[in-house]
């Protein structure tokens, strides 16, 4: 009889492994490749932007990405947080022409943008960033790397809360853009697509790749390679989706400090006061 | 408690004058001064502290945020943003209210396992526990509902497949997900009627909380022993002990929180809430919050036919029965011994019945293929078998371990038994004071 239960017991558990084994053979699982992790000058505790890297992402951003990409949510005026002058600022926003109206007589009508204006988008809708791009469109920049999470899986995502991992959206981009390669053999890419093992949702994607190395100048020594403008653009886009995270960091310090001075008190307390109990 | 057992004197002119006309004072002395409790709580018996802060904390982030929400598709997603970017600490409103709901459903399910622990469910309390599962059906409503509001693929996705749910239901099935949605699919009356029910829900709660703490108030609280009160002795008055010690369990939960808000305040969530809901895009995978996956895992365990019920109905029906099971649990369990201290057969149930929970949510977040499938299924079978078939029949067979006389006793013989133990081997977690 144990014999039979201890052979019903074993079948019962090599059947749904083995039809693991099956399924992941024919069920493929995206991203192929996991992205590497890099330590960003953001992450941790105590992590802050690295202002000159902001400023070399947003000078990628500008001469490559936006031509697909748009930053809906980000104003010419939250680019002092990179550290640039208000006039700076002013002078950037001059630099692009915006969209305002209707006037007087019903038109809409370009003009210079000012601090106060939001980045101006490259395509007037998704519609057309899809029809532009060989049907896909460029997502917009602003949550990017808040919306972008290779999964840790099992027992990883346990340990990522006692690491405080949370740099996994750059890491993504980062990988993603340096990441495209020849399709290994037998693989077919559709017309349009390229091959990257660290896309998230397919083997290839409709964004040709759009960095090689010395298409930025970098004005302070920072070599200009596919490596380094990637980590630019993906800490750039970190602080687009979280303009507030040092701010954050910042006062969660101030509080977990405070609220531990408090548990501290209060324990003492609790033992003074339980003390006057007789069975203490 | 009733006035028979009040304490208050009130000392001012002006107090004397209120208690003659409206006791409000002595009604809040004597249920949060005077009124007794056991002496030998422990720090499980904090969760109902924290989870009335907690639905404060939901509260006052709530309306807030309400005042800087737009409702409306095309503008929801953007305003919640715009709250994060431009409104003043509008990001730690944002991550509080988000990360608070994450917390709020820990400390409830922490809440529900000590209660299933120490068989707080148990005759005089039966009312107790209901009016406890219904606060709990009400937080998965309004939690579901806000989830929706900041209109992230997620919450587009999730509101679509869950509300999808009810048309499998015979008959009226098509009519109540219309009635749901406000249409044939999730849009702008979905987010209307959403925002107005997530808004009112969390105050139906507190109503339901007032009554919840009303009938503890009249059985009182279970202890750890299960033991009921017998004697002066086996009490103190709940402040200055219940409080302080509700205070530092309030303050290490509230510590652990902090860490989460400030830095981590998205690991709980999903990173697909953070594109804008598109109804054309269907994500690669739609799972819900951490906190209902293992009810998700439960309805999607249901993969076969049962005789009329096909899988998609058997697979909801699982999922409500899940909840429902919980009304029933203080007729189920047949054990005239209250607390799994002195019943070690339905510990280790229990401690199983735990295990089985974090399995089936591990389940809920996975796709649903080859050992998933099955493991959601045996984590189902003994979801429903730990309270329809291990409570009534374990309550029959086991041998429960002697129980003290009283509380009193209990407290004293561990005093006893730790004074002749060397420093560090301290009492079993259970029993610690
Ligand atoms: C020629 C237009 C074009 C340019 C220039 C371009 N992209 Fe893209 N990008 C796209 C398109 C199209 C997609 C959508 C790809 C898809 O979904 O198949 C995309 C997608 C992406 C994604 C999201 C991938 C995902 O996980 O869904 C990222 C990140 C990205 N681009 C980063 C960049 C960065 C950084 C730059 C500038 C260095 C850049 N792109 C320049 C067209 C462009
Ligand atoms: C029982 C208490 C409550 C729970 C469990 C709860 C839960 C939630 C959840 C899970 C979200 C989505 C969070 C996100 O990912 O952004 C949310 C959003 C929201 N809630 Fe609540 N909530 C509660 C009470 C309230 C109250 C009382 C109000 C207002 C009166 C309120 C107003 C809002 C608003 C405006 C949003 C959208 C903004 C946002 O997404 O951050 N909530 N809620």
């Amino acid at each position: 009889m144990k014999k039979l239960v201890a052979a019903a017991l074993a079948i019962g558990l090599a059947a749904p492994l083995a039809s693991v084994a099956a399924g992941a053979a024919d069920i493929p699982h995206y991203p192929i490749k996991d992205p590497p992790r890099l330590s960003w000058s953001f992450a941790g505790p105590f992590g802050t932007w690295d202002k000159g890297q902001l400023q070399r992402g947003l000078k990628v951003y500008t001469e490559v990405c936006s031509g697909c990409h748009s930053l809906n949510m980000v104003a010419f005026r939250n680019l002092t947080d990179l550290g640039y002058s208000e006039d700076q600022v002013k002078g950037f926003a001059a630099s692009h022409q915006v969209t305002d109206g209707p006037n007087d007589q019903g038109e809409m009508f370009k003009r210079q943008g000012k601090p106060n204006d939001y980045f101006p988008a490259p395509f007037a809708n998704t519609e057309a960033a899809a029809y532009a791009n060989g049907g896909a469109a460029p997502p917009d920049f602003s949550t990017i790397a808040k919306a972008r999470a290779v999964e840790s899986g099992f027992p990883g995502f346990v340990f990522d809360i006692f690491t405080m991992y949370t740099t996994k959206g750059p890491d993504y981009v980062h990988a993603l853009l340096t990441g495209y390669q020849d399709p290994p053999k037998g693989m077919r890419v559709p017309q349009g697509g390229y091959y990257n093992p660290y896309f998230h949702s397919a083997a290839f994607l409709k964004m040709p790749p759009p960095l090689s190395d010395g298409v930025v100048k970098y004005d302070d020594g920072t070599p200009e390679t596919v490596d380094q403008y990637a980590k630019d653009i993906a800490a750039f886009q970190m602080w687009a989706a979280e303009p507030h995270m040092v701010e954050r960091k910042e006062t969660g310090f101030v509080v977990i400090i405070f609220l531990a001075i408090f548990t501290v008190l209060i324990y003492y307390t609790k033992k003074a006061i339980y003390s006057r109990l007789d069975d203490h | 408690m009733s006035g028979d057992h009040s304490t208050y004197a009130p000392r001012s002119g002006f107090t004397k004058w209120i208690d003659t006309r409206l006791p409000l004072p002595r009604l809040m002395h004597d249920s949060f001064v005077s009124y007794p409790v056991p002496r030998n709580l422990n720090y499980a018996y904090t969760f109902g502290g924290i989870l009335s802060i907690m639905l404060g904390l939901q509260m006052l982030t709530g309306i807030v945020l309400a005042m800087h929400y737009v409702a409306s598709t095309d503008q929801a997603f953007t305003s919640v943003e715009f709250i994060m970017r431009d409104v003043n600490y509008g990001w730690l409103l944002r991550y509080l209210h988000a990360n608070g709901a994450s917390f709020f459903f820990l400390a409830v399910y922490l809440h529900i396992a000590r209660g299933l622990y120490y068989g707080s469910y148990k005759a005089p309390r039966e009312l107790l526990w209901i009016l406890g599962v219904v606060i709990l059906f009400l937080m998965m409503g309004t939690a579901f509902m806000g989830y929706v509001l900041p209109w992230g693929q997620m919450s587009f996705w999730g509101a679509t497949v869950i509300t999808g749910f009810f048309s499998a239901f015979p008959a009226v099935g098509d009519w109540i997900q219309r009635l749901l949605i406000g249409g044939f699919a999730v849009g702008q009356p979905t987010l209307n009627r959403f925002y107005s029910l997530h808004y009112l829900l969390p105050f139906m709660i507190a109503g339901v909380v007032i009554l919840h703490i009303w009938a503890l108030h009249v059985t009182g609280q279970t202890n750890p022993t299960g033991v009921d009160i017998r004697k002066k002795t086996d009490t103190i008055p709940f402040t200055p002990y219940a409080t302080i010690k509700d205070a530092l369990g309030m303050s290490v939960f509230f510590l652990v929180f902090a860490y989460f808000v400030f830095y981590m305040p998205n690991y709980l969530g999903h990173a697909d809430n953070y594109i804008e809901a598109n109804s054309l895009k269907t994500p690669a995978e739609i799972v819900p919050e951490w906190y209902f996956l293992p009810f998700y895992a439960m309805l999607r365990a249901i993969t076969f036919n049962l005789g009329p019920i096909n899988s998609k109905l058997g697979g909801v029906l699982t999922m409500f029965a899940s909840i429902l099971v919980l009304f029933v649990v203080p007729w189920l369990d047949t054990s005239k011994v209250r607390s799994a201290v002195y019943r070690p057969v339905y510990k280790v149930c229990f401690w199983l019945f735990i295990v089985d929970c974090l399995l089936l949510g591990w389940c809920g977040s996975q796709p649903p293929q080859g050992a998933i499938v099955l493991t959601a299924q045996l984590g189902t079978l003994y979801y429903f078998g730990f309270f329809l078939i291990i409570m009534p029949l374990l309550g029959l067979v086991e041998k429960p371990r002697r129980l003290p006389n009283s509380i009193t006793e209990a407290v004293l013989s561990r005093r006893q038994t730790s004074a002749g133990r060397p420093a560090g081997a301290t009492a079993a977690p259970e029993d610690r004071g």
